[in-house]
């Protein structure tokens, strides 16, 4: 396949996953090159898959907080391959209710396929971490931007993703579940990836179009991988610009106007 | 596969005549009396009055068969005091998904209902509350726009009216049909409990056979009190797909209630026997008290 073409949405979803696509590393060590990570859930460790720390971006102190898939081989299956567990979520918490604390605003990098599916995961309660963090995030009183770098898979990437604005870039994806994961539930039939990601819309300018995101950060010809200082500068100016902008509205303002965000989501007619 | 249709048909006939009267029932597939049904768990074939003046619970082994909304109602709010609301809203296809209309189409045909949730006020023992019930019979209880706009409608409306709240949940998760429009409804639902619960008001929530995916992840979890009924399947990921993952069996009684509940995520377990006095119980300890000034 030639990825210099983006046509379909399946070339979308396969830039997105791309293996040599930077990652959320690459991103925090641009955006904020003095960042001190900060780890642990205080309940029961700390979760790889999920990057929390402090850091200036151009000198307004934030909190990051992002899904890591890692680079290397090794450094996947270290990250758990970007999937989080319920202690991720709770780091997650965790480090925003301390941003809350301290009045720093919040930048969240989405880059997961899914929180992950196993038995540990169940047995502490991934359901319950990921509503407690819909429930937090909803009416937590700092400046939240959301930016999907890569994969926006699921239940997992929107746990991360109750913000007051939501970026993606535009090869990013992001969806209910994976084309894998829907194929085997819709057509019974895993392989059928491919077929499911069209009907899905699951690309950045499918959401935009919905009005379920705020904007398309523009990745060179080929992808992000092929020049990601370009993408992430116009990014960085973008999350500048906003958080200025988030700063300066009235707490009381800013968590409203989030709460109405997403009110307003939902395809249904009333009859009369 | 076949018998599961069957079966399926015939659990719902059985539920139509039970809740909706003679008018609802298709003539010609009017349950004879006599019928027998299968036990899902023990195999047994019980005789359908047996276990219809049972709550749906089978007389041998006790196992909890499912049960469709309007049956929860039958046997959860005083007789006559529940009133529908939001029946307004009306399913619409918002990522042109093929085949979706046709889709829900028939399964209102095959439930009466028009959609996965129903919702609306009612009263346990005369204490009024919002009550909202999902129905496993309707596309799995999944959570497009219109169940996600209903319960937070259910939501906004407990919170205005300082009522106490139920949601019985019951539910595969999210609506694949409705992509992202579905997954934004977990959002949306846990938004409008955060404001309720920010008024002090009480919410109680029931898992119910199953509550899984985006809804277990979403307004399930965030009960003061959750309850899970006997024989419920309740957790975040499918077991097909986690087994497909760890590439090894699951442990004897994985998201199961027992589970959830030795796990620390649920307060505990009923049987659907004992429910209704147990909600009207906890209701009446969120009541406050005269004497000390605390009544609401």
């Amino acid at each position: 396949m030639n990825l210099e073409q983006v046509n379909s949405a399946w070339d979308k979803v396969s830039l997105a996953r791309c293996k040599s696509r930077p990652t959320s590393l690459t991103l925090i060590k641009y955006l904020c090159p003095d960042f001190v990570e900060l780890h642990g859930d205080r309940l029961y460790g700390d979760d790889p898959s999920i990057i929390g720390g402090i850091g200036f971006i151009e000198g307004i102190p934030v909190t990051i907080i992002a899904q890591e898939k890692g680079q290397t081989t090794e450094e996947k299956i270290m990250r758990n391959f970007g999937m989080p567990h319920p202690e991720g979520y709770r780091k997650t918490l965790r480090l925003m209710k301390q941003a809350e604390k301290f009045q720093r605003p919040v930048l969240l990098i989405i880059d997961t396929p899914g929180a992950y599916p196993g038995i540990g995961a169940e047995e502490r309660g991934a359901a319950m971490a990921i509503a407690s963090n819909l429930w937090e995030m909803s009416a937590l009183k700092v400046p939240l931007i959301g930016v999907v770098l890569g994969e926006g898979g699921s239940g997992g990437a929107l746990a991360i993703g109750v913000c007051d604005r939501i970026f993606m870039l535009e090869n990013a994806i992001y969806a209910i579940l994976s084309p894998e994961g829907f194929a085997s539930i819709y057509y019974k039939d895993g392989s059928l990836a491919q077929q499911a990601a069209e009907v899905m819309k699951l690309t950045a300018q499918d959401l935009f179009g919905y009005g379920i995101i705020d904007g398309i950060i523009p990745e060179t010809a080929g992808g992000l991988h092929k020049n990601p200082e370009y993408t992430f500068s116009i990014l960085k100016d973008t999350l500048i610009t906003e958080f200025k902008k988030l700063l300066k509205t009235d707490i009381d303002g800013l968590v409203t106007n989030r709460y109405d965000k997403f009110r307003k989501i939902g395809g249904f007619d009333v009859t009369k | 596969m076949e018998n599961f249709f069957e079966d399926r048909k015939k659990r719902l006939e059985l539920f139509h005549k039970q809740v909706r009267g003679k008018q609802y029932s298709n003539p010609k597939l009017e349950i004879p009396s006599g019928l027998f049904i299968k036990c899902d768990k023990c195999n047994e074939h019980l005789y359908s009055e047996d276990i219809s003046v049972n709550h749906f619970v089978c007389p041998k082994c006790r196992y909890h068969f499912r049960i469709p909304a309007r049956y929860r109602i039958k046997i959860t709010a005083d007789e006559g005091s529940f009133e529908e609301m939001f029946t307004d809203l009306v399913t619409v296809n918002p990522l042109d998904f093929p085949g979706y209309p046709e889709k829900i189409a028939h399964y209102q045909a095959e439930t009466f209902e028009s959609e996965a949730v129903v919702t609306g006020t009612a009263s346990i023992k005369g204490i009024k509350i919002a009550l909202g019930i999902l129905d496993s019979f309707f596309m799995m209880g999944s959570m497009g726009s219109v169940v996600g706009e209903k319960i937070t409608r259910l939501i906004e409306y407990a919170t205005a009216e300082k009522l106490p709240l139920i949601i019985f949940s019951a539910s595969g998760g999210a609506r694949m049909q409705e992509g992202i429009f579905s997954l934004m409804q977990m959002a949306k639902t846990a938004a409008a409990l955060k404001r309720f619960s920010e008024k002090g008001l009480l919410y109680i929530s029931v898992l119910t056979n199953p509550t899984t995916g985006g809804v277990a992840a979403s307004f399930s979890s965030l009960g003061d009190i959750i309850i899970a009924e006997k024989d419920s399947l309740i957790g975040f990921a499918g077991q097909r797909v986690i087994k497909n993952t760890i590439n090894q069996a699951l442990p004897e009684g994985f998201q199961t209630d027992t589970f959830q509940l030795r796990h620390g995520m649920v307060d505990l377990i009923l049987d659907r026997i004992d429910l209704k006095d147990k909600l009207y119980q906890i209701l009446l300890l969120h009541q406050g008290s005269d004497e000390f000034g605390t009544s609401k």
